[in-house]
C-alpha cells in the first residue's frame, strides 16, 4: 500500500495513496501504525482523501489503529472521506466510533 | 430479445484479484439495460458484495492457498441479478455469522454482515467438493 507519513509537531498525517483499500493491502496500513505506535507516536490523522473503495478489511485496519492509539492514550482522526467511503461507515455505524473531519486542516486543528 | 447476463470468472486464489473482480461489478451496474435506480450504488455495492465474498473464499474457506482457484460467475436478467462464489472449504453456518452481534470495536466480523445487508437473498450450499455462496439482488 502506498501511503504517504508526514509529521507535524507531535500529530502523524498518514495520507492513503491508493483508490482501494482492502483484504490485499490492509494489512500494510495495519503494520505501519503498528510501528509508529512503537516509536511512541499515537495522535494520527488518516486523510482518506483518494480513497474511493473500503471493505470491511480496510475498516478492521482503521479500527486496530483506533483502538491501539487509545490504548496508548493517543488518537486516531479520519479525514477527507469521499461520499461512497463516507457511506460505508454509516452502513457499519462505525461513523459513531471515528472522529471525521471533512478536512486535513480541521483535523490539525482539533488537537 | 434475452437480455440475459452471464459472466463467469476463474482467478487464482491470490487478494489481489479483488479490485479486477469488483471493477467488473461496477461496470456490470452502468451496463445493466433495464436497471433505472442509483446505477452510482449500485456499482458500489456490487463492488463490495464481490469483494467480501471473494476476500472470504480465499482468505477462510481457501485458506490462502495460492495454488487454488475461486469462480465467481454473475447472472444478471431484468429482474434480478445473481452472484455466485465457489470455494473449496469446509462450510460455515453463515445465518449463524450473521447474527453474531458485531461490537463498535471489533476489528473483524462485518464481512458476512454487509452481503446481508446490501444483497436481498444470501443462500451458502453444498456444492461438490466444497461450497458456494449465493447472493441475489432484486434490481426494482
Amino acid at each position: 500500500m502506498q501511503l504517504n507519513i508526514t509529521e507535524q509537531g507531535e500529530i502523524i498525517k498518514i495520507e492513503i495513496q491508493e483508490e482501494r483499500m482492502d483484504a490485499h493491502n490492509s494489512g500494510d496500513l495495519k503494520e505501519q501504525m503498528l510501528q509508529l505506535f512503537d516509536e511512541g507516536k499515537c495522535n494520527l490523522i488518516i486523510d482518506l482523501s483518494a480513497v474511493r473503495f473500503v471493505d470491511s478489511s480496510g475498516l478492521g485496519a482503521l479500527v486496530s489503529g483506533f483502538k491501539n492509539a487509545s490504548a496508548r492514550e493517543g488518537s486516531l482522526k479520519l479525514c477527507s472521506l469521499q461520499p461512497q467511503v463516507r457511506s460505508m461507515f454509516e452502513l457499519t455505524r462505525l461513523h459513531r466510533v471515528f472522529e471525521i473531519f471533512a478536512s486535513v486542516e480541521e483535523a490539525l486543528e482539533s488537537y | 430479445m434475452s437480455r440475459q447476463v452471464d459472466i463467469d470468472i476463474r482467478v487464482p486464489n491470490q487478494t489481489r484479484y479483488l479490485g479486477m473482480i469488483g471493477k467488473i461489478g461496477e461496470s456490470l451496474a452502468h451496463t445493466l439495460a433495464s436497471y433505472d435506480g442509483d446505477r452510482e450504488e449500485l456499482a458500489y455495492h456490487l463492488n463490495l458484495v464481490l469483494t467480501e465474498a471473494l476476500a472470504n473464499a480465499i482468505c477462510h474457506a481457501n485458506a490462502c492457498d495460492p495454488s487454488k482457484e475461486v469462480k465467481v460467475s454473475i447472472s444478471a436478467s431484468d429482474h434480478e441479478l445473481t452472484i455466485r462464489v465457489y470455494d473449496h472449504g469446509q462450510g460455515f453456518n453463515i445465518k449463524q455469522l450473521a447474527k453474531v452481534k458485531v461490537k463498535e470495536t471489533d476489528e473483524g466480523g462485518r464481512g458476512v454482515q454487509i452481503i446481508f445487508k446490501l444483497m436481498d437473498r444470501v443462500r451458502y450450499l453444498k456444492k461438490g467438493p466444497g461450497h458456494v455462496l449465493e447472493m441475489t439482488k432484486l434490481l426494482h
